[in-house]
């Protein structure tokens, strides 16, 4: 039996496509949840970090790379857990940004490492309306349907959306 | 890789402490789903607890390994006996009302945010990786619990009153945050962690001034002094002890 292996960019690019199960516009790639990928003997190495520390995708997550480099014939492949350095929302490029917003949801502002929780008060920052682009926003809850999105409301279009916090 | 059976005693009783802290506050923080008052807050309570259980489950997993007899995260976490617990008093108090949670989840996150910062220079390795993730989230629990006791302080009579006595009720149990034993000394001495008196002055810097602001009046100090994170837990523990390890005891092994 001949087993064709998988380069590791031909892995990178299997990866690409596969979507993250929560916002599935945007790859476990463009997330920045995959950090590396090795050959070895035999098959593959990925070294994945979780997002939050008690996000329930990050076993679907693992799933999912598994599926599909095994359907793309890479052999066995080894999962690693990383938690250093920790997952953060700058991380993720100007195109995953564009895709959240294509979605629905308004993308982290500023940078998590400049400080991404605002003090203690009750007006929080208004955050860019992803449906019809107006600034006058108001937060609904500091944390929407998953920890990673606090949940808005558009003024002027009406329209309620979900905001990905910078972390 | 953490190396097995190297080590002390103090180190692991630290990293339990920990763990059942986010464990135990988790667990009760999960007991809001679908009973919070609003749908947003019974979201938020429920990523929180999700956050909590989620850090439990690092630090669980690591106290585990520097154990070094096989237990992992889910046999600490439900197979364990009530004073083989490590947790503070505070995390195990019930719910009562919102008021009380959110208090609670306000003097709590104001003492693992400064907690988890300085463990992000902790000599054990494991241990600052887990701290710089969980102090990501904890920040997020802070500003949400603040704006809440903000809120209720400085709202209604009604809510004033409710988040002064549970402001009351909670205060004295605060004191068991910086209470250190022996075993603690040559933890802080190793570089493991920080020496639990030196979180008190940053901890009241962030929890005095909100309170202030919602017009709440901060207790005075008390001798009361409450022993959970030694293993001597209040008579609730052994009830929320009850509902969390049933399906483990029930069924040993389980899994989902």
């Amino acid at each position: 039996m001949v087993t064709v292996m998988l380069t590791e960019s031909q892995a990178w690019q299997v990866l690409g496509d596969v979507p993250d199960p929560e916002i599935p516009v945007v790859s476990v790639v463009e997330l920045g949840i995959v950090r590396e990928v090795a050959s070895r003997a035999g098959g593959l190495r990925v070294v994945v970090t979780p997002t939050y520390s008690g996000c329930p995708a990050t076993e679907v997550i693992a799933d999912s790379i598994r599926a599909a480099l095994a359907a793309a014939g890479a052999g066995a492949v080894d999962i690693e857990t990383r938690l250093d350095p920790a997952w953060t929302t700058d991380w993720m490029g100007d195109a995953a940004r564009d895709k959240l917003r294509a979605y629905g949801i308004a993308p982290p502002s500023g940078t998590a490492a400049a400080g991404g929780v605002q003090p203690i008060r009750f007006v929080a920052k208004s955050q860019t309306c992803p449906h019809c682009g107006s600034t006058d926003t108001e937060r609904l809850s500091e944390f929407g349907s998953t920890a990673c999105k606090a949940l808005y409301r558009c003024r002027a279009c009406r329209e309620p959306f979900e905001y990905f916090k910078p972390i | 890789m953490t190396q097995r059976n190297t080590a002390a005693p103090g180190h692991i009783e630290y990293v339990l402490r920990l763990g059942d802290n986010a464990l135990i506050l988790g667990q009760r923080l999960s007991e809001w789903c679908g009973h919070a008052p609003v749908l947003e807050e019974d979201m938020a309570l429920a990523n929180t607890a999700l956050d909590l259980i989620g850090q439990a489950r690092l630090l669980l997993t690591h106290a585990g390994r520097l154990e070094g007899r096989g237990r992992d995260e889910d046999q600490l976490a439900f197979l364990r006996g009530e004073r083989d617990y490590r947790n503070l008093t505070l995390a195990e108090l019930p719910n009562e009302d919102f008021g009380r949670t959110v208090v609670r989840n306000f003097l709590f996150a104001a003492f693992q945010v400064p907690l988890y910062q300085r463990l992000t220079a902790s000599s054990d390795a494991e241990l600052a990786a887990v701290a710089a993730k969980s102090l990501k989230e904890a920040r997020y629990h802070l500003s949400h619990a603040g704006e809440w006791v903000i809120r209720l302080g400085d709202g209604t009579d009604v809510s004033h009153d409710k988040a002064q006595a549970a402001l009351d009720y909670l205060w004295p149990y605060t004191a068991e945050f910086f209470a250190a034993n022996p075993i603690d000394d040559a933890v802080s001495a190793a570089g493991i962690g920080p020496a639990w008196h030196n979180l008190e002055a940053d901890w009241e810097a962030a929890v005095v001034p909100v309170l202030v602001e919602a017009t709440l009046t901060v207790p005075a100090r008390t001798p009361f002094a409450s022993y959970g994170k030694f293993g001597r837990h209040s008579e609730h523990m052994g009830h929320l002890l009850a509902t969390m390890q049933t399906m483990q005891r029930t069924y040993p092994g389980a899994q989902w």
